[in-house]
């Protein structure tokens, strides 16, 4: 016999209330509203950038009962930095399923073996019908030459790279990165299974 | 850099389980792309005790109505364990149910059942230094919904739960002991396991019982397991 371990808790789907247990001012109840959990980075923060996006099922039509969590380093490739925990998690508004993080851009991160990876954010997906949660990157669409050498991206088949790299624009005095996820269909984002 | 061990995805529900139809249009058809971590994986965010009051746990009263929670009341408790049986100190556990008469105070539950004013249905709590946790609420509820015309929900609690690294998270849903609706369930039937649906039922503990006030149930809950890494590149050093 192989020696044996605990199994893990099996996933359930978050379902279509996740809010009021995650974010409970959303789901309308009167507790934590002061919580701004999707702002990693208050409003006047020097290289301040919003990240943004809709989560999309096979039919084209937007998610609009999500709820995202972002985990990223600070601008000097850090995680668990002083001052920044790199954490937070946004709900996809309830009419049009957008969401939005505001956040700084993460510097690259060590890859397992000591090389680069290019900077980059992860997502989790949580939702109704997604019975264990989604895990995809998003990427930054101005580091090309470091994509080229990123030694996760260099796993992903060439034609799905650019399911995980944003588009970029300016908005007022501030960067966006918008990245669409398409949960499944020609545009299907990459999921990773870490 | 601590590593964890695989995540079994035999084990865990399938992204398509077409008995629980909202999954059909949700899944990816692609298989997911498995690839080793690194530390944006085994990191994770550090959440304190100091964020985290009493009154969290106590969904009886914790709605700030100065009133208490209608239902039968409980108390929840149990350890959190990785894979290696080693405790999981420091764990966040946010909790959300529907009240007693299975209507959650959601803005989109259109469910005929009342809301109850001195509910909320959220509350968190962490693990101590051996992993253990509880939390006071009543019993919830099981609802209907709209999947093959009027399903459902056994009673459960959904639970979302922070390890030390980002690869431990989780979220699910646990329910009670000889609920005849769990077998019943579209969603519990996704996972194909019976040995894996067990793990989602809590135990009566009797032995636990709050003397006229409460009923106790166990839930244990186990999180991915810490790998050894032998022999190995650690170019971080040890």
């Amino acid at each position: 016999m192989p020696v044996k371990y605990l199994k893990e808790t099996p996933s359930q789907t978050a379902g279509p209330y996740v809010h009021i247990g995650t974010c409970p001012s959303a789901a309308g109840l009167n507790v934590r509203t002061q919580e701004k959990p999707n702002v990693l980075a208050a409003a006047g923060t020097a290289e301040r950038i919003r990240i943004e996006g809709v989560v999309l099922d096979g039919s084209g039509t937007p998610v609009h009962d999500g709820m995202l969590e972002i985990w990223q380093a600070d601008t000097k490739g850090k995680y668990n930095a002083k001052g920044f925990t790199g954490w937070g998690r946004a709900v996809a508004d309830f009419k049009t399923g957008e969401w939005a993080f505001e956040t700084v851009k993460p510097g690259a991160t060590p890859y397992r073996d000591g090389r680069q990876q290019a900077p980059h954010v992860t997502l989790l997906v949580f939702a109704r019908g997604i019975n264990i949660h989604l895990h995809t990157r998003m990427y930054f669409p101005e580091d090309e030459a470091a994509h080229a050498t990123d030694p996760v991206l260099a796993a992903v088949p060439p034609d799905q790279r650019h399911t995980l790299i944003a588009r970029r624009e300016k908005r007022g005095g501030e960067t966006v990165y918008r990245l669409d996820i398409h949960l499944q269909g020609d545009k299907e984002t990459v999921f990773f299974d870490f | 850099m601590t590593e964890y061990m695989r995540r079994d995805r035999r084990w865990h529900p399938p992204g398509y389980a077409p008995g629980y139809k909202s999954t059909i249009l949700r899944s990816p058809r692609r298989a997911l792309l498995s690839l080793e971590q690194s530390v944006g994986e085994t990191s994770g965010p550090v959440f304190g005790h100091s964020t985290i009051t009493d009154s969290d746990r106590d969904l009886i009263a914790n709605y700030s109505t100065g009133g208490e929670a209608i239902g039968e009341r409980i108390i929840v408790h149990g350890q959190v364990l990785d894979e290696n049986a080693r405790p999981v100190p420091n764990a966040l556990l946010e909790i959300w149910q529907a009240n007693a008469g299975g209507r959650y105070r959601h803005v989109k539950d259109g469910y005929v059942a009342a809301l109850d004013p001195n509910f909320g249905g959220c509350g968190r709590c962490m693990t101590d230094e051996n992993g253990y946790y509880s939390f006071r609420t009543i019993k919830p509820g099981p609802y209907p919904w709209r999947n093959d015309g009027s399903d459902w929900r056994p009673a459960h609690i959904h639970l979302s739960i922070f390890g030390a690294a980002f690869t431990q998270r989780l979220i699910t849903q646990f329910y009670f002991e000889g609920d005849p609706l769990i077998p019943l369930c579209p969603i519990v039937n996704t996972i194909a396991d019976p040995a894996a649906i067990d793990m989602l039922v809590a135990r009566l503990d009797m032995g636990n019982t709050v003397p006229f006030d409460c009923l106790t149930w166990r839930w244990d809950i186990v999180l991915r397991g810490r790998r050894s890494t032998f022999f190995e590149n650690r170019p971080e050093g040890n």
